[in-house]
């Protein structure tokens, strides 16, 4: 079948409704915020509408330079993580029975059921001193007396990671099972270790679902603010949580529309870049 | 089958001329009822259900005026949400229960309908700190409940209870205690004042503002939790994962009651006492009706029962409640209270909260 292009109004039809939605859904309320984010804000009051600066010069300080950056970090480390997890996992998943991979992704698929909240207070009674797995420890005589891991940079990392290792496995797993298996056999009749054969031919051939993962689960552990309050300390805490601090507690919506925008351009901008260098990479 | 069949349908008969019956006899008073009604916001969840309750049918009953209570959001929302409607003329609730920063903020857009003190008689029972005034003089609300914000301690891990706020500043309590993460509701820098600084008098200036937050930061070591969530702090306490912090008087009460290891103190410079007001939106038409339901609403008895059955601490004078010693210990105490700074939190909100931010987060 060939594929015309489309001539009139009426074949573009197919897109009105998804456009419309996207108009409604996305663009209109993000335009809002961004002209929120140029109002003035009335102190023991509420905001007028004008067009100032003043909420992003208040942004641009040290201060919120490092909690942004703190943010963009904590959401590239638990990418990195996430994926270096779930990429041997996946590909050890795929080589099972059919009917052993349904199990593993239903209870994968299970995970996803659970909210945030009960996340981070399960997470938060595991690392705790009085209930949590470090008297396990104890018990095994492998450590002196119970201590607890929470609040912490490893149990923030860690509750994020869980939380969104399951979609990364999604999001590689229809990759990985439509390789085509007869790479790594080629490689292993060569004469390759099934380590190597893993890291030199099916790693860089999934290099840009790699990419794209790596993307997601970044974009997905930017927005995350509860995990990083239960479960860590106040310098844990991402710009999500500030934003909701101005927005909720100080009614300050022209400075969390502000910060908002600036964490959207920026995250746009990261993306933006990754996507380049990738493509670079690929013409040499 | 013939005889099944006519008894189902004489069973049927029956229960339809009941339902029929008590639908005739309910509808004269649910008549009566509509004549007057008044729409009334109260803090959703446990507030709300024990207001439905325990206090508004008896509202009802006492004054026939029917109350359709409507679920607040916690925070500022409820404000935006009653500013937006009154612009448009539309009262999602005619009397809400205001903190006391909504009062000040509404204050600022003249949100709040000025009550008729004479309307009010009961309204001289109140602490006269419970009386929120415009600039001029008028009132714009009246105290609805109290509650107070004390020092509490797991018993197991702390044999003895702390006498003084100063407890939070002992470098033997590192990493033990669980804070309130807000310069809004933690009211912190009051304590610090009061505690160490003569009073809350002493932020009246900014030199005396950074002072507080000097001798605040001091605490931060000490700091495991700062919490949003109260649940959170709450089931640290206790377990005795977070054996000491700030938290409400009369929920730690209720655990300590259901035998959990936890205490409730109110320290030697005192708890810190928050509240609501009544408070009337612009755009009500039900003013009589208003006026009625606070002024019921300022009688000790039902004072006294907002005490014993909700928890809350009476906004009425001490002397005219029938309130036992233990059921006035239980919701509030004779040491004089320490008392937000609403007026700062307000007019220096976001310089308050840019160096509180920087205190805790940096």
């Amino acid at each position: 079948m060939k594929r015309e292009p489309p001539q009139s109004v009426a074949d573009y039809g197919p897109l009105f409704f998804p456009a419309g939605m996207l108009l409604i859904f996305f663009v209109v309320p993000f335009g809002t915020m961004i002209a929120v984010s140029f109002f003035q804000r009335q102190q023991g009051g509420f905001y007028t509408p004008a067009f100032v600066f003043s909420n992003y010069e208040r942004f641009l300080s040290v201060f919120f330079g490092g909690v942004l950056g703190f943010s963009l970090m904590l959401a590239i480390t638990v990418a990195i993580c996430c994926v270096v997890l779930a990429l041997p996992f996946t590909y050890l998943l795929s080589k099972m029975a059919r009917r052993l991979q349904v199990v593993w992704l239903v209870a994968l698929l299970s995970v996803l059921s659970l909210s945030e909240v009960i996340i981070g207070f399960a997470w938060s009674t595991l690392f705790s001193r009085t209930a949590g797995i470090t008297n396990i420890l104890v018990e095994l005589g492998v450590m002196k007396q119970a201590v607890a891991l929470s609040p912490s940079f490893g149990a923030v990392l860690t509750g994020m990671v869980y939380q969104a290792f399951p979609y990364t496995v999604l999001v590689l797993y229809p990759a990985i099972v439509r390789l085509d298996p007869t790479l790594v056999e080629a490689a292993r009749t060569l004469g390759s270790s099934p380590l190597r054969a893993f890291f030199n031919v099916l790693v860089p051939a999934l290099r840009n679902t790699i990419m794209a993962t790596l993307i997601m689960v970044f974009i997905f552990a930017l927005g995350s603010y509860l995990l990083p309050q239960i479960l860590g300390r106040p310098q844990h805490w991402t710009l999500s949580v500030l934003i909701t601090d101005q927005a909720i507690y100080q009614s300050n919506m022209p400075f969390a529309a502000a910060m908002a925008v600036f964490l959207v351009l920026v995250t746009l901008g990261l993306v933006a870049l990754t996507l380049l260098i990738g493509r670079k990479g690929e013409k040499a | 089958m013939d005889t099944i069949l006519r008894k189902g349908v004489s069973r049927r008969a029956v229960l339809g001329a009941g339902a029929l019956g008590t639908a005739m006899l309910a509808m004269p008073s649910v008549l009566r009822a509509q004549d007057k009604s008044l729409k009334v916001g109260v803090y959703g969840g446990y507030f709300k259900n024990s207001f439905d309750k325990n206090i508004f049918p008896e509202f009802t009953k006492a004054t026939g005026i029917a109350v359709e209570s409507v679920a607040e959001p916690t925070g500022e929302a409820w404000l935006v949400q009653l500013e937006q409607a009154a612009k448009a003329s539309a009262a999602p609730a005619d009397v809400s229960m205001m903190s006391q920063v909504s009062m000040i903020k509404g204050q600022s857009t003249e949100l709040w309908t000025p009550l008729d003190v004479a309307k009010l008689p009961n309204s001289k029972n109140l602490i006269d700190r419970f009386i929120n005034k415009y600039p001029d003089g008028r009132v714009a609300g009246i105290g609805a409940v109290a509650w107070y914000i004390t020092l509490v301690t797991n018993t197991d891990v702390y044999k003895e209870a702390p006498t003084s706020w100063q407890a939070l500043w002992d470098p033997a309590n590192a990493d033990k205690l669980g804070l309130l993460a807000l310069v809004s509701n933690s009211f912190l820098l009051e304590v610090t004042a009061k505690t160490f600084f003569g009073g809350t008098n002493a932020l009246d200036t900014e030199e005396g503002l950074l002072k507080a937050f000097d001798k605040l930061a001091e605490v931060k070591p000490n700091v495991r939790l700062w919490y949003r969530d109260e649940a959170q702090f709450e089931q640290a306490l206790k377990s005795g994962e977070i054996p000491m912090g700030q938290y409400y008087h009369d929920v730690t009460g209720l655990a300590a009651s259901e035998g959990h290891p936890v205490r409730s103190t109110f320290p030697k410079e005192g708890g810190i006492q928050d509240s609501g007001c009544w408070a009337l939106s612009r755009a009500s038409k039900k003013v009589d009706e208003a006026h009625i339901f606070i002024d019921y609403m300022s009688q000790p008895a039902i004072q006294a029962t907002l005490s014993r059955k909700v928890g809350t601490a009476p906004t009425v004078k001490r002397e005219l409640l029938d309130l036992t010693d233990k059921e006035f210990a239980a919701v509030s105490s004779d040491i004089e209270p320490i008392l937000p700074r609403y007026d700062l939190l307000t007019t220096k909100a976001d310089f308050l909260n840019q160096k509180w931010t920087e205190l805790i987060v940096g």
